[in-house]
């Protein structure tokens, strides 16, 4: 047994956290920043959250990461970490030569109180960023929220570059949350379809799922580029997708830039895609294009031929709040039963929305936020599923309690296609219940006795 | 079957490729990296020298990582029997959470916490009124939850900054359980410049703490403790095997499928052999001074390396029925080794590498590529210091800058009981009158070829350059290099945790590797960079079938 001494008799803990998850805000920092064109994310900090966060990222997508760090030492953090920043912009752009760096706080540069946006004037005054390059910068300490806190926050810190010109260019902003390149390029090609002008932001589509060709490109060439950033705030409004992921940065946009939001959820499953595409449609005022029903049709379809493996399945969910809110919809609108639902990142509103969603289901529901993947095996040894869902780390789980496993989130290290292959909008629930039919199936035909052993399922 | 290498002629001249490195450099930084890049003029000891174990400069992309790395991640996680405990917020403990490639085996029903990930997840509140009485309480939850032998708890940067007293918490905890080891490490990532303070911050505490905590007898003949080995890729089980098939008895591997049993007991054996000098070339001195254990440097990545450390060890005990024992052993592993290796030299011979890992591996996997016919041609170490350059006699000169100041250094003195010369003074000097070498290493520059260029702490705008200029057929490196390497269609194999696969030492690493770089370097996919119509851009003027 691989977590052999997880007892099914569950204690309560205050102080101890066992098997997150969660990670530190800065990792969502550096994968937002990634989605800016020609951006170096910089990280303030010791070498060391730097080195983790590239190596974290580089194994989730197999793709180079690129970033710099302050490299602090023993003196930096007594004296402060300032002079350590002006040499690396200084070096940055000497080295590199980026458009723009994205720099984020960690717990020791937020711990000393170093000022990110005192630093960067400071840089400004000394001439130390070049004529056409861009800084912008976030606070993201370790000790509070999550990896979705830090990508929430540069997100918010990239709208925080939108001017008002005062006449509108006629693109509705989207902001897709944290999700693959995979993701971000569904996006695009569905709001390409219905006949409406974004600007995307973050992209990291063309980024962190590039091609191998022989050249290696620092700054690869895709990304939403600062051009696109500073004119957010000429756009007719924002669609924010993913409350704990966008809201900010929608916000933002909104009280700074008077551009009008609206929050949605992010476009996992038939009912999130089916709001997402009809707020697209209003704001265009578009009628959607027949190709777009047939995509829905054909999820639709498949639910209705499958039904019979997915009724009344019991799944646990491990993952991050926007992501499993639109996937407990999803499981829930097909009949299935989500029980068992743990995010690391806290916030209450996470459970009210969980609760509100399963609330007709047949079985009681197990809601966590702030929690981890010990109580959720807990859980699972005392109410066991049908279905895991999350990211790699639950394979732990998933061996020892012989549960069918699919992987969906971050980060996951051990499988491929979440690069490539986008689980938002229709056509990425149909990959998504193809992996949950796919896991299901293989499990019964390893589970039939030869007698009641079928051919067609 | 046999495909013939393609003998790819690459000029390159390294003092033009040394001003290449550094030409965009701003002036201050030209100049500090002008003295970690060496251009090897001369073998033997006297080596020119090179800057090493010094600050990486902010904004360049290094491939460095902290001090909390080389202590939890690197010497402490390993070990399968201690409640690794991270006091900090979430992430430190998250990112060291089962990425190193750290094998073990409990067996059915043994203790094994590495597949666990604790951590005491300080949020704001702890950073202002202090985390000491959190610690506390997780500490307490974990002896409750798991009743381990020990628990050990390691500091992140914020714990340092707001002085939370963590080894006063944990002598508490000790105290108060009886039956549980609980220390701590003071192993904040902003201390020392790369992860080779936190491993001797761990190596440190290890010593301190546990380090003959057993005094009960071990069974064996040629008890041995194998330091420096962290069983990634299930290196340390292959040394293992070979050793037990020799009669050698481990007492305790540093730290690769180690127990805590392991340490406690490490007093017991008779020789200490080093595989990583540069982690821990000093607890074998404490080793020494404190219990008379003397040491050697071994190498075990490489058959013939394998093969000689093998015999040094048994020329140790010098007993001929072990001696013959040896040999027959090697007799023995040799045959499939070579046969193994003739084979892909015929694909791999005069192939070039480049290596930038560890503060030992680039050295030790030298001797992988020689057996293969490969050249190395350039190589450097992540966080090595001088003498894993340039040989220990250069110990006494180094200096002692601010950064290494506050890392600690054990004072030991001889074990007032437990003091005890493995071998008389005479016994060493006969020794070393036949040739043998205690506590002795030469380094990685006399090893690498005249006109070869070795760079300390090489970064991502330096390895890109590197592979322009010099075209290597592999380059080995860390997972964050990987990719961009290979998005330049050169094969990247880690030499850290090795992506996959493993082992590489020993006999059957050795083929293991044999393999690999031969899987790498002769793979197909590297010629499928440009489809046919990017290498034959022009339209011809009729349609193909016409």
């Amino acid at each position: 047994m691989l977590l052999r001494h997880t007892p099914k008799e569950i204690t309560e803990r205050s102080a101890l956290m066992i098997n997150p998850a969660k990670t530190c805000q800065p990792i969502g920092a550096m994968y937002a920043a990634l989605g800016i064109h020609g951006c170096l994310p910089h990280s303030h900090g010791s070498q060391g959250c730097c080195a983790y966060h590239r190596s974290t990222l580089t194994r989730h997508y197999k793709e180079p990461v690129s970033a710099a760090t302050s490299s602090f030492t023993e003196g930096s953090s007594v004296f402060g970490g300032q002079a350590n920043m002006l040499q690396a912009i200084e070096n940055i752009f000497a080295v590199y030569n980026p458009v723009i760096i994205a720099a984020h706080t960690t717990c020791l540069s937020e711990t000393i109180g170093d000022d990110l946006k005192q630093i960067r004037k400071k840089a400004i005054a000394e001439g130390k960023i070049p004529e056409g390059k861009y800084m912008i910068s976030a606070s993201t300490p370790s000790y509070i929220g999550s990896h979705v806190t830090g990508f929430s926050t540069m997100v918010k810190s990239m709208a925080g570059l939108a001017e008002t010109t005062g006449k509108k260019n006629g693109k509705v902003n989207i902001i897709p949350g944290w999700v693959e390149p995979s993701d971000m390029e569904e996006i695009k090609r569905l709001t390409t379809m219905i006949g409406v002008k974004t600007i995307m932001f973050p992209d990291t589509s063309g980024v962190l799922n590039g091609p191998l060709s022989g050249e290696y490109k620092m700054f690869p060439d895709g990304g939403t580029t600062v051009a696109e950033l500073i004119s957010t705030g000429d756009s007719i409004g924002t669609l924010a997708l993913g409350e704990w992921c966008s809201a900010a940065a929608a916000h933002e946009l909104d009280t700074k830039n008077k551009v009008p939001c609206q929050v949605l959820d992010m476009p996992f499953g038939l009912k999130a895609t089916d709001r997402f595409i009809d707020a697209l449609r209003i704001i265009a005022g578009v009628t959607v294009p027949d190709e777009l029903s047939l995509e829905r049709g054909q999820l639709v379809d498949m639910i209705s031929d499958m039904h019979q493996y997915l009724y009344h399945k019991k799944v646990a969910l491990v993952g991050d709040p926007d992501q499993l809110i639109a996937m407990t919809e999803f499981l829930v609108s097909m009949d299935m039963c989500p029980i068992h639902i743990v995010t690391g990142t806290p916030g209450k509103e996470f459970e009210r929305r969980i609760k509100e969603i399963t609330k007709d289901m047949p079985f009681a529901v197990n809601v966590r936020a702030k929690g981890d993947m010990f109580l959720l095996h807990q859980w699972i040894k005392n109410e066991p599923v049908d279905l895991l869902i999350g990211n790699t780390y639950c394979k732990y789980i998933a061996r020892d309690e012989d549960i069918p496993l699919v992987r969906w989130g971050f980060p996951i290290l051990d499988r491929q296609g979440h690069q490539y292959f986008p689980t938002v909008g229709y056509k990425g629930a149909l990959r998504l219940l193809e992996k949950i039919l796919g896991a299901l199936q293989d499990r019964k035909d390893r589970d039939d006795p030869e007698s009641k052993f079928e051919l067609v399922l | 079957m046999a495909t013939t290498t393609k003998k790819k002629i690459v000029q390159w001249d390294p003092a033009h490729v040394k001003a290449e490195l550094l030409a965009k450099y701003p002036s201050k930084v030209a100049r500090k990296r002008s003295k970690q890049i060496m251009i090897n003029e001369a073998l033997g000891n006297e080596t020119p020298e090179i800057m090493a174990n010094v600050r990486t400069t902010p904004g360049i992309i290094t491939m460095r990582g902290c001090t909390y790395a080389g202590c939890k991640g690197v010497i402490m996680g390993p070990t399968r029997d201690i409640v690794n405990l991270v006091h900090g917020p979430i992430g430190c403990s998250f990112y060291a959470w089962l990425t190193r490639r750290n094998q073990t085996n409990a067996g059915t029903d043994g203790e094994n916490y590495m597949n666990y990930c604790f951590s005491t997840d300080m949020q704001d509140s702890d950073i202002i009124f202090g985390g000491e009485k959190k610690l506390e309480k997780a500490i307490q939850e974990a002896y409750d939850l798991f009743h381990p032998r020990s628990i050990a708890v390691f500091a992140t940067c914020p714990v340092g900054l707001i002085g939370d007293d963590i080894h006063t918490v944990t002598k508490r905890m000790k105290e108060k359980f009886g039956d549980c080891n609980v220390y701590a490490f003071s192993c904040e990532g902003y201390k020392g410049v790369s992860q080779s303070a936190g491993h001797h911050i761990a190596n440190n505490q290890v010593f301190r703490h546990i380090v003959g905590e057993n005094d009960e007898e071990k069974p064996g003949k040629y008890k041995i403790n194998l330091l420096g080995e962290y069983n990634i890729g299930g290196d340390g089980f292959e040394i293992d095997r070979i050793f037990k098939k020799c009669g050698i008895t481990n007492i305790a591997t540093f730290s690769g499928n180690s127990t805590y049993d392991q340490f406690a007991s490490a007093h017991k054996a008779d020789l200490n052999a080093v595989m990583c000098h540069r982690s821990i070339n000093y607890v074998a001195d404490m080793l020494e001074v404190k219990y008379g254990i003397p040491w050697i440097k071994v190498n075990f990545i490489g058959a013939d390396a394998t093969a000689k450390s093998l015999r040094k060890i048994a020329q140790y005990f010098g007993d001929q029925e072990f001696i013959d024992r040896v040999e027959e052993v090697i007799a023995e592993e040799m045959p499939k080794v070579l046969a193994a290796r003739t084979d892909v030299r015929t694909r791999t011979e005069g192939k070039t590498a480049m290596m930038f890992v560890g503060g030992s591996r680039a050295h030790h996997y030298k001797e992988l590529f020689n057996e293969m016919g490969m050249r190395v041609i350039s190589a450097g170490y992540e966080f090595g210091h001088r003498d894993d350059y340039e040989g220990r006699q250069v110990i006494p000169d180094l200096k002692v800058d601010a950064d290494s100041r506050n890392i600690e250094e054990l004072e030991v003195e001889a074990d007032a009981t437990r003091f005890n010369p493995r071998k008389s003074a005479e016994e060493i000097k006969a020794l070393e009158n036949a040739g043998y070498k205690f506590k002795h290493y030469d380094g990685l520059v006399p090893d690498m070829e005249n006109g070869t260029l070795i760079i300390d702490d090489l970064n991502q705008y330096e390895a890109e350059k590197l592979v322009e200029l010099m075209k290597p057929d592999i380059f080995c490196a860390g997972i964050k290099e990987k990719y961009s390497i290979q998005k330049l269609g050169v094969p990247m194999k880690q030499l850290h945790s090795y992506d996959s696969g493993g082992p590489y030492a020993g006999f059957e690493g050795a083929i293991n590797f044999y393999h690999e770089i031969d899987r790498l370097v002769n793979s197909k996919v590297w010629s499928y960079m440009k489809a046919p119509w990017q290498d034959n851009p022009q339209l011809s003027a009729t349609y193909g079938w016409e």
